[in-house]
């Protein structure tokens, strides 16, 4: 009885207080045109809202107020109040935006226009586009350093990572890598640039001093046909100590440690596998499966999927407000 | 003295592979050029089966430009230039003579879309030797077997590859008892040997094969003949027809004695590219292709953007403009190019045929991909479509 009223004081003391409220994972629904937002410690899905035609890249702002979204049929990537899921502006990302990066100080987004070949600079605090780069075929994945010093685009038809710098806005370098790139990231010291190669099935690990390839990693999964193998979203924790990649149609998030390269385990997600990204705290992975239309939560401590999710058609990419 | 000569071939080669690919950063240096010429004639307009698709007297060429236009993007970051030139030659001109003329000393590779009589004999001219030629136009498998050449890459999936690949998904679907009907060409005929293989090697029964003779007999019209033309003593689940230039198979849906299916070269057709297919990207190209050329993008149009892309990828990864290194990377197992399919594309070493996924697409859908899940391969799942290692007639080295 004491008991009962003491538990049921603290969880009256923690609701109002609002110290409970957990993250919310917030996924683009590529089919639905909308954007859910999940709550990851209960495991349900709060809310399904309409965002606009196509919904795919998605990012937060440093600040955690803004979320970034690109709707590509509509041609342009929306800016979301991350509190009230309410439309406040719109930048020029140029045609069907799909991939973008937001850099450290979160004001400038780099938008990749995959059928124009070319990098937009957009300066969020103006809405105005200040620049576009040329660059190899099809720009995808994008990224921009955490020192700020490289904006990385990679062309899935060029074959390349292009090193832009982000003071003049131009290409310094290109390091030719396997077929299909796709993702790019970066680990948080900005020494190595992680790339992954959907054609290859492939991660390349590349020293940013010298631009090289230092590694490569094949993956490789008991019973998936290499054909199978498709790495996209790649993702490393903040001191280095693993990074994650998800393999695509081969329904599997691979955990690589981050000082040896060995491929430690690949879990079990859902079907098709795209986009990756931490809990704050890291302490969680979350998992956008585009044909199961689900999202799993990878618990990192334990390294195993502990909750899957179902979100709606298609879920593309995610971000996670604290 | 042969089994010497072999081997160190073979190794010199893969050394000079690996010591090309060692590179890493790439940055613009002193350019080299690589010149490609695209042969073609014109084509008299068939007589029409209905106005609804206008014909198309230009495939391939949109595809080729499409293609060098995406090397050339990446060549600005290599040094590389890929000049493309065109030949088309009219149609009461000679295609032998244009090459002699045009190519012949001036180019190395040349993108040929042309029937498979006229690529035998282009690609037999001694100076072919020194070529080498990406066939975007033939499905002939005789071409792929014993009619072979080494100085020549199939880009297009044999006839032997879309029949397997309807066969894998009949098989899916336990539509195991086939009708086949096959129209009065040359071609036909070919396209139901295939279709017969592909019972065989899948475990389909035909039970029934019928001819479709061309008749002007007024009695005879779609409407009451099909029904009459389609029954056939033993049930069967699908009807196949080999019209590979589509004289009647049109007309054989809704129109059958019994309701079936119609697959083959109408209905559910087998084919390397359609404008349904948006999934792996496809989607992007689709949208350059019809910017570019105000169409959809045809077979021939996505087998020469291929024969370029493929080229321009062999020729950045050796560093190289040259025949030897660059058909050298091209047939080893580190080549990958990505086709929109979903699986890397690379070429079958042992008769030049791309190895690449088919598309089974109705009209308006796209139904399924082949190779369909669950046929095995012990090397890759993509050599279950066609003429495997161990069945090629084909004899490289003669």
């Amino acid at each position: 009885m004491i008991m009962k009223k003491k538990n049921f004081g603290l969880f009256l003391a923690l609701a109002l207080t609002g110290t409970v409220q957990a993250e919310s994972v917030f996924v683009t629904l590529e089919k639905d045109n909308a954007l859910a937002v999940v709550d990851p410690i209960t495991g349900t899905l709060i809310k399904t809202v309409p965002i606009g035609q196509r919904p795919r890249g998605i990012t937060i702002s440093p600040d955690n107020k803004f979320l970034y979204i690109a709707t590509s049929d509509d041609n342009t990537i929306k800016i979301i109040d991350a509190e009230t899921l309410k439309e406040v502006g719109q930048l020029p990302s140029g045609d069907d935006p799909e991939t973008f990066a937001l850099n450290p100080a979160g004001d400038k987004i780099y938008v990749s226009n995959e059928d124009d070949s070319l990098v937009t600079v957009i300066d969020i605090a103006s809405k105005k586009a200040v620049k576009q780069i040329k660059v190899g075929v099809e720009p995808e994945g994008i990224t921009v350093s955490p020192d700020n010093k490289w904006l990385i685009s990679a062309s899935e038809t060029t074959n390349m990572v292009h090193w832009i710098d982000t003071k003049t806005n131009t290409i310094v370098e290109n390091t030719l890598v396997d077929p299909r790139p796709r993702a790019v990231g970066f680990t948080a010291d900005s020494q190595q640039l992680w790339v992954t190669s959907e054609m290859a099935g492939t991660l390349m690990i590349l020293d940013t001093k010298t631009k090289q390839i230092i590694k490569t990693i094949k993956f490789e999964v008991a019973g998936v046909t290499a054909d199978k193998i498709q790495p996209v979203g790649v993702i490393i924790d903040k001191d280095s100590n693993r990074g994650y990649v998800a393999l695509g149609p081969a329904n599997r998030v691979a955990v690589v440690n981050a000082k040896t390269f060995a491929v430690e385990k690949t879990l079990l997600v859902g079907q098709r596998v795209w986009n990756l990204a931490f809990s704050p705290d890291q302490k969680r992975l979350y998992t956008t499966n585009g044909t199961s239309n689900d999202i799993s939560i990878i618990d990192l401590d334990s390294q195993t999927v502990t909750k899957s999710i179902g979100v709606g058609n298609y879920p593309w990419g995610v971000a996670v407000k604290p | 003295m042969r089994s010497i000569n072999q081997p160190v071939r073979i190794m010199v080669t893969v050394l000079l592979i690996i010591q090309l690919v060692g590179i890493g950063v790439v940055s613009a240096k002193a350019k080299q050029t690589i010149a490609i010429a695209y042969l073609s004639q014109d084509q008299n307009v068939p007589p029409p089966l209905s106005n609804l698709d206008a014909f198309i007297k230009n495939k391939g060429v949109f595809g080729a430009e499409l293609g060098a236009d995406d090397d050339n993007t990446t060549g600005e970051f290599t040094g590389q230039h890929y000049q493309l030139s065109k030949f088309i030659v009219p149609v009461d001109g000679n295609v032998i003579d244009t090459f002699t003329k045009e190519i012949s000393n001036k180019f190395q590779y040349v993108v040929v879309n042309l029937p498979a009589e006229q690529l035998n004999l282009i690609a037999d001219l001694p100076a072919a030797r020194q070529m080498l030629l990406f066939d975007v136009a033939t499905v002939d498998d005789a071409l792929r077997n014993e009619q072979c050449r080494r100085n020549v890459l199939h880009i297009l999936p044999s006839r032997a590859m879309r029949a397997d690949a309807l066969a894998q998904y009949m098989m899916k679907k336990r539509w195991t008892k086939w009708f086949l009907i096959i129209g009065s060409t040359q071609e036909d005929r070919l396209f139901a040997d295939a279709v017969k293989r592909a019972a065989k090697r899948f475990g389909m029964k035909i039970v029934a094969e019928k001819t479709w003779e061309h008749t002007y007999d007024a009695r005879r019209t779609a409407q009451s003949d099909v029904a009459v033309f389609t029954q056939a003593e033993d049930d069967y689940d699908v009807l196949v027809v080999a019209d590979e230039q589509g004289q009647f198979g049109e007309y054989l849906d809704y129109r059958t004695w019994i309701p079936r299916p119609v697959i083959g070269t109408q209905g559910l057709i087998a084919t390397s590219w359609h404008r349904t297919h948006e999934q792996w990207g496809a989607v992007q190209i689709q949208n350059r292709f019809k910017e570019k050329a105000g169409r959809w993008m045809e077979e021939q149009d996505y087998a020469a953007y291929l024969a370029l892309r493929a080229l321009g990828e062999a020729a950045t990864r050796s560093q190289s403009v040259d025949l030897i290194p660059v058909k050298a990377y091209l047939l080893s197992d580190a080549f990958a190019l990505n086709g929109y399919t979903g699986n890397p594309l690379s070429f079958r070493s042992w008769d030049g045929q791309l190895r690449q996924p088919v598309l089974l697409a109705a009209p308006r859908s796209l139904v399924a991909v082949a190779p369909i899940e669950g046929f095995l391969h012990p090397k890759t799942e993509l050599d279950t479509l066609g003429y495997d290692q161990p069945e090629s007639q084909c004899k490289w080295d003669k």
